[in-house]
């Protein structure tokens, strides 16, 4: 199962079978999405999570994402040195990830690997994301709960007005909360959620210390709360029929892309490079006119026509 | 496009000697590596993570001593796991004469202090044994 997720991340060939010999036997999990800044304790606060579900008898997979270099396409996979309390549980699976260049706060492979630890039969599966600034939220199309986590002394009381990862959190941690400021935004996130109309649940901004454990507990009964209501309501069920269908457009638009691409490149002649230089056509026209070539529409068939009106 | 070579870099946790590891940890990343870092107390700790992070290559730094033991019992758990594509190398303050039955062992090499990190890298890509990016499963 471990090469399996190097397959799938490798892009192999072999990857998309595999892939789909694995579809079935998945979505019995749930998938927990954690996410924040860099520095916020989301390692240590998984650690912690993965000893409070062992607690309730429940098997934890995680997924950790770190960044590649943009350079060298190298990464460092420091996560594993925080989560380290379980290494003899056959119970907790953990895999590093580098987000492969991938912006969003995971890698490409990432849904698939998920599918992974789900099929291995773990009861969770916790997706730590890399340390993220205001708009990485496509975590939230691949998880069932998203929880952010935030730390006192980022900014003031606009940070949390803003849009993007604030808007995408199911549940909020306010973690080192042992440190000054620390019940001022729980403060403010309530508020905003207030004013958004979505604070109703008692607990959906829970003050956790992760280095010791404070509010662990009250966390993991804060998302299977949250869970098990989604379930009950059958929003679990549509919101993952949303992001399957997220996903397939994803694929259909990258596939479209590697097809378009591949031909590419010998049909970028000198002629062309030539009209760019002197600015005769300009690149948007030249991309279009390439792509209905190498689709082969034709100006007078319908679609073609429709294309070429517009 | 290939796949990053992934090494597993790691420590006793007791041992507090981890300027060498760490700079080559980042000599690697930089050479584009994916390195997981991470401590151990034991053996079985380095052969889970090695397992379900399907690492290339496993570095273990040792410059307290005590590391014949857990290369042993690595290098046995390797076999047993049917894990011995997987390269092992070691560096820290390891003697000659336990490089010497190190080797004997089966791990691919021991690098001292004063050595260069770029024959460290060099090593690892000559002798990483697995085909990155094939699945043997």
């Amino acid at each position: 199962m471990a090469r399996l997720i190097t397959l799938l991340e490798s892009g192999h060939p072999d990857a998309q079978r595999e892939g789909a010999e694995l579809f079935p036997h998945t979505g019995r999990a749930l998938v927990i999405g954690i996410t924040g800044p860099p520095g916020a304790g989301k390692s240590t606060l998984v650690d912690q999570l993965i000893a409070e579900y062992r607690r309730r008898d429940l098997s934890v997979g995680v997924l950790a994402v770190d960044p590649s270099s943009p350079f060298t396409r190298g990464a460092l996979l420091g996560d594993r040195v925080r989560l380290r309390s379980f290494v003899d549980d056959d119970h907790v699976f953990v895999r590093s990830m580098a987000n492969r260049g991938h912006m969003g706060g995971m890698s490409l492979a990432t849904p698939a690997a998920i599918r992974v630890l789900d099929a291995m039969g773990m009861d969770r599966v916790i997706v730590e994301t890399v340390g993220v600034g205001q708009s990485e939220v496509e975590i939230m199309n691949a998880v069932d709960c998203t929880v952010v986590v935030e730390v006192p002394g980022m900014g003031d009381s606009i940070q949390t007005m803003k849009a993007g990862v604030m808007e995408i959190a199911d549940q909020f941690v306010v973690n080192k909360a042992d440190r000054d400021g620390a019940s001022r935004i729980a403060q403010e996130i309530r508020r905003l959620l207030r004013e958004r109309g979505v604070g109703r649940r008692d607990n959906l901004v829970v003050s956790t210390v992760a280095s010791t454990g404070v509010g662990v507990d009250e966390l993991v009964t804060a998302i299977e709360t949250f869970l098990a209501a989604q379930r009950a309501s059958g929003e679990l069920e549509r919101r993952r029929v949303r992001q399957l269908h997220t996903e397939l457009e994803r694929h259909v638009s990258q596939k479209a892309q590697h097809r378009v691409m591949a031909g590419l490149h010998s049909k970028v002649t000198e002629d062309i490079l030539n009209a760019l230089q002197h600015r005769t056509r300009d690149p948007e026209s030249i991309a279009a006119a390439l792509i209905d070539e190498s689709l082969n529409v034709d100006a007078n068939s319908p679609v073609g026509a429709r294309r070429a009106g517009r | 496009m290939d796949a990053p070579i992934r090494i597993l870099l790691t420590k006793p946790t007791h041992d507090c000697h981890d300027r060498g590891v760490r700079y080559l940890m980042r000599v690697l990343r930089d050479a584009g590596f994916e390195v997981v870092f991470t401590n151990f107390l034991v053996s079985d700790d380095v052969l889970s993570a090695a397992l379900q992070e399907d690492v290339d290559v496993i570095g273990i730094s040792s410059s307290a001593g005590g590391h014949m033991p857990v290369f042993e019992e690595l290098m046995d758990g390797l076999r047993e796991r049917e894990m011995t594509d997987v390269l092992v190398i070691g560096g820290g303050i390891i003697a000659d004469s336990d490089a010497v039955r190190l080797r004997e062992m089966g791990v691919g090499e021991i690098f001292g202090p004063g050595g260069s990190p770029a024959d460290i890298e060099a090593f690892i890509r000559q002798h990483v044994r697995r085909q990155p990016g094939v699945a043997v499963r």
